[in-house]
Formats: structure tokens, sequence, C-alpha cells
């Protein structure tokens, strides 16, 4: 991996020092040069996964995690990308892959990627209003219309939040002092109320 | 009076035109025995002939990701028994590696040779079920008898091993739930015999079956290239010519100490795909082989692990520092420390990658899954269109997927 000539050719981007694998910051305007110059010159012709992310230390909220693979040179390769106003350029005209992964951050994050060809949700259905994986929706979910109409009508079915009361199966490693394990998301409890 | 028509040949054309009428759309899915789960396909038809494939997923997302961000990391074992749920050891021992490697551990090499001879047997229950299924997709029921055979007798080895026969769990970060029982090693061997002689059957029964070979031999051809595209990876690679295996190229778990080949495809037909998975199955059992004549002794797991790894139970009950470790760790789980990890095994189904992103504790800021299926499921679109409706069946039967594992 010839991080030197990634750096020199695209200076918005920024070493990370991956400990498993060489690991840069790149700019969403740069990201599809730099996806080209590594497939193209560097060897890493298959995407082993993109993903979106919430960032807890940097000024935008969201970004995309791309894992990039060398088939030839047996290496890996991390790309991270600030999604700024949640928008980041699709990369799936240079790996197709990429569709359906793009489609998935979308749905999980609200990720917008430009220029994609079909631009859909993929696990929720099509009319889910929210984006379930960000940090700030809860864990149970939250009450949505059934999603079929039809149905809902005569039946009066709603997605609810998951019954999980009365079985905490989550804990999270917080201070002890805090008391017998419990979830981190809360909102569940009948002691606190649903947010 | 006799009344004669002359018929133009434009006419007939014109008749022609009229007769092929408006495409059909078919919904093939959720709940259809090809479809191997809840997998439904909106496909466009004119007449027999498939135009246009539409993968609709998402009926078995059971958030995963979302889960494992409010679990300990040994919490969520379990969960990964259900990603691939043919071959849940396979799942357990990648999700660990991968939180292993975030926190650096190294095990001791009793523990990894267990964890491939695990893995490997994952791998031939995977394959004689989907070569099984395969078979009956295809028309053939006989060849799913012999092979429901073999996984029977599999299953009550990871019975024997795990106490459980699908959700094995059997995986903790640093180890294993326990040792090998005494004696089990010698029916593994003997399971190895037995599986080698059903393997011989199924090659006689269907490589050179003619039905088989018309359903098979063409259908679906996946370039080099465009697999490589679409990111598609184990036996649907190799298939398709890549000779690129992560036990051989990346090796993980002590994989370079054995011995195996990795059989690679000409030209990535449905037919390609399944001689990869056969030969796979051969290979695994050479390795398994391997595996039992060669099995160290020593500890099962991380024992200098103090703030990962359980200690023994019988000093949990009577040494006071144990008791404090046991104690931690069950309400705190495993502390690993911060930082980020991408870790990919080569599992039945392909690469299954795990995404760990820890801020150190207990519990995982972010774990995402990257389930080979999904990936696999991507290409449909680009390959079902030009086929038959009848070579549906055939074509997601070669791609061996599973929903769990798609949907998460």
């Amino acid at each position: 991996m010839d991080a030197a000539t990634l750096l020199a050719r695209f200076p918005a981007s920024q070493d990370l020092a991956g400990k498993d694998m060489p690991t840069f910051r790149v700019a969403g305007a740069d990201l599809l040069a730099a996806v080209r110059f590594l497939r193209d010159e560097q060897g890493f012709d298959l995407l082993a996964d993109l993903c979106g992310a919430e960032w807890s230390d940097r000024p935008t909220r969201f970004g995309v995690v791309l894992h990039l693979l060398s088939t030839t040179r047996k290496e890996y390769v991390r790309l991270h990308v600030d999604a700024v106003d949640d928008r980041v350029p699709s990369v799936s005209s240079l790996h197709p892959g990429a569709n359906w992964h793009e489609r998935e951050a979308f749905d999980m994050f609200g990720i917008v990627f430009e220029g994609h060809p079909d631009p859909r949700r993929i696990l929720m259905w099509e009319a889910y209003p929210y984006h379930p994986l960000r940090k700030d929706f809860p864990l149970a979910g939250i009450e949505v219309p059934f999603p079929a109409a039809d149905v809902a009508e005569v039946t009066g079915q709603k997605v609810e939040p998951a019954p999980m009361m009365g079985g905490p199966f989550v804990s999270h490693g917080g201070k002890l002092s805090e008391g017998e394990p419990s979830a981190l998301d809360q909102s569940w409890t009948e002691e606190k109320p649903k947010a | 009076m006799k009344i004669t028509k002359e018929i133009s040949i434009g006419d007939v054309a014109a008749r022609s035109e009229e007769l092929r009428g408006e495409n059909m759309t078919l919904n093939m899915g959720p709940s259809h025995p090809a479809t191997h789960g809840v997998l439904r396909l909106s496909l466009e038809l004119d007449g027999d002939k498939v135009v246009k494939c539409d993968p609709v997923i998402g009926y078995l997302h059971r958030g995963d990701e979302k889960i494992a961000e409010n679990m300990t990391y040994n919490q969520f074992v379990p969960y990964t028994d259900r990603l691939d749920y043919l071959a849940p050891i396979a799942n357990n021992v990648a999700y660990a590696i991968a939180v292993e490697k975030l926190a650096g551990l190294k095990l001791p090499a009793r523990c990894e040779a267990i964890r491939v001879l695990t893995c490997e047997m994952a791998r031939l229950s995977s394959h004689l079920l989907g070569i099984g299924v395969y078979a009956m997709d295809t028309g053939a029921w006989t060849v799913f008898m012999y092979t429901f055979n073999e996984r029977e007798k599999l299953y009550s080895l990871f019975e024997e091993l795990t106490g459980a026969r699908f959700t094995t769990s059997y995986t903790r970060i640093g180890g294993m739930t326990r040792d090998l029982p005494d004696g089990w090693l010698a029916k593994v061997s003997a399971f190895c015999d037995g599986v080698e002689r059903t393997i011989d059957e199924v090659d006689k029964l269907l490589t050179r079956n003619g039905i088989f070979l018309e359903r098979t031999e063409g259908i679906a051809t996946i370039s080099k290239e465009m697999a490589l595209a679409y990111g598609l990876t184990g036996p649907n690679l190799r298939a398709s010519g890549v000779p690129f295996d992560l036990r051989k190229d990346k090796p993980y778990s002590g994989y370079e100490q054995y011995d195996f080949d990795v059989p690679v495809g000409a030209k990535g037909d449905c037919f390609d795909r399944y001689l990869v998975r056969m030969e796979e199955m051969r290979q695994s059992v050479r390795i398994v082989r391997q595996v039992v004549k060669t099995m160290p002794g020593g500890a099962w797991y991380a024992e200098d692990a103090k703030k990962i790894f359980l200690p023994p139970k019988a000093k949990v009950m009577t040494k006071m520092e144990e008791l404090i470790q046991n104690f931690m760790l069950v309400t705190e789980g495993p502390q690993i420390p911060a930082g980020e990890v991408y870790f990919e095994a080569e599992n039945p189904k392909g690469a299954l990658g795990f995404y760990v992103v820890s801020h150190g504790g207990g519990v995982p800021y972010r774990l995402r899954i990257r389930g080979p299926s999904f990936v696999s499921l991507s290409i449909l679109p680009a390959i079902v269109p030009g086929n038959f409706l009848t070579d549906v069946a055939s074509i997601l039967g070669s791609l061996d997927f599973v929903m769990g594992e798609c949907d998460r």
C-alpha cells in the first residue's frame, strides 16, 4: 500500500495510523478519485465492506467507513469519509457491489449517497420514518403505522416497540456503583417515561 | 361461395407483435421453497423469460447491529449463531477472533486448533446442506437424504461438544466455553470416514447426471471481473476463477499449519459453483483429519487475559481474587481497549466480516456485520435477467445464501 502517493495526490486526506490495516480519512470530494486510484493503480479490486457510522469525536455527525481488499496483494485498506450535511458521493459506479451497502447505510443512518442509481431503503420498508442505527433511536423501537395500510385499516394494527418489559436481556459496562446490570437504553422500563 | 383471404407476410408479423402482449410481474417468495428462507424476488417476465429481477430483503431483519451496541461482548455470542444458522460455530469463531484482535490477545495453540476443527466441521455441515438442497431444487431428491444423514451425525458431535445442536454459542472472547470431551476426537475421525464415502456417493449421483448438468451448466455465468466488482467472496468468487481464500491468503487461527488445496472454477456458472463446494468438502475433511492427528495439549483459553476470560469455576468458589474477577467480568463484560478492527473469516458462505469500534469497556460502540449472503444476493439483478423462470431456482441454489446473515 503506497500511502505516500495517496496522501500526496489527495492533500485533504489524513493518515489515521490504523493498527490492523492502513487507515485514511478522505474528503468526500476526493472519495471517487481515491477509490479509483486504489482500484486501478494499487490493485484494491474488491470492496469488502461499506458501512455507515456515527462519529463521537468529529464535527460532522455521520460518516462512511469503506474496507477495500486487494485479492492480488492480499491486503486491506480502510477509508473514513465524513458525511458533510449527511451527504457522501456514491462509489457504486466504481464498485457495483456498493449499491446495496449504500442503500443499507441510508436506511440505517439516513446518509444520502449522491449519484446512487437506486436510492431506496433496503432492510426497513419504504415508508418507515426513522433511521434505526442512529444513537438517538431507542433500542426497543418507536411506534409507527403498520406497513400494509389496507390491513391496518381493518385490524387497527401498529408496529409497536419491542416488548422487553420484565426481561432486561441487555446489560452495560457502566460503573458498578450504579447498581444491578441494566440496559444502556432504559426507555423501555416502567420507572422512566418513554421518550 | 368460397371465401378466400390472402394473408401477407406483413400481416403475420403484425399479428405476432400483437401476441407478444405485456410483461407480467411475478412475485416469488417471501415463502417459496426455492428461495431458501424469506427472500422475495419481484420478477418481470416476458413469457418464460425473466427480463428484470428485483430482490426484496429485510423480512428477517432483527437489528443485530443495534442490539450489539447495548450488550457486553460475550452476551452477543448467541446472536452470532443466528447469522448463518447452518454453520453457527464458524460465526462464533469469526466474531471472537475479531474482538480478540482488538484486544491484542494471543491464544494458546490448543484453542486455535479446536477453532479450526469446529470451523471445518461447520463448513462440512453447511456445504452438505447447500448441495443436498441444491440437488433438490434441480430435481434430484435422493442426494438430500444422503447429505442429511451425515449432517445428523455432525449435529450429534456438536451436541456433545457444546450442549446444543444448532445454536452452539461455543466461543467466548479469549477462548471457548469448554474443552473437548473425552473420546470426542475419535468420534470425529469415525465421522470423517463416513462423510468421505457419502461425498463419493453424491459425486456419483450428481456430477455426471444428465438432468443436473442440463440445469446447471452454462447457467448464470459470472465472469471474474463481475465477481470482483460485486464483491463476491468464498466459493462463489473462487468458482469464477479468482484464487482467493482467506484461510490461505490471510491465515488466522493457525490455518497456515495445515495442508489443503483451494479449488478454483474455470467458467463461473452454476455447475462450477457446485464443483467448488464438492471439492471444498473433501479439503475440509483433509483439514479435520490433520487437526485431529496434531491436536496440541495445554490450555484451551487465554489464561493471562484476566480482564477478558472467566476464571475456572473451581477457583471462583474457593478463591477471593477469582471471585472478584468473575463478578467484574459478568457484570461489566470483557474489558476491550479503545480502537477499531475489521476482521473477515472464510466462512462456508464467504467472508463474514466484523467491524468492531470500541471506546473501551465491555460494550462495543459500533459493531458492523458484513454478511457474505447479503453481497451474494446483490448480484441477482445482474445475472438473473435473460434466464428462464425455471432457472431462477437453479441460480439461487448455486449462490448458497442464508437469509439470517443477509438481513441480520
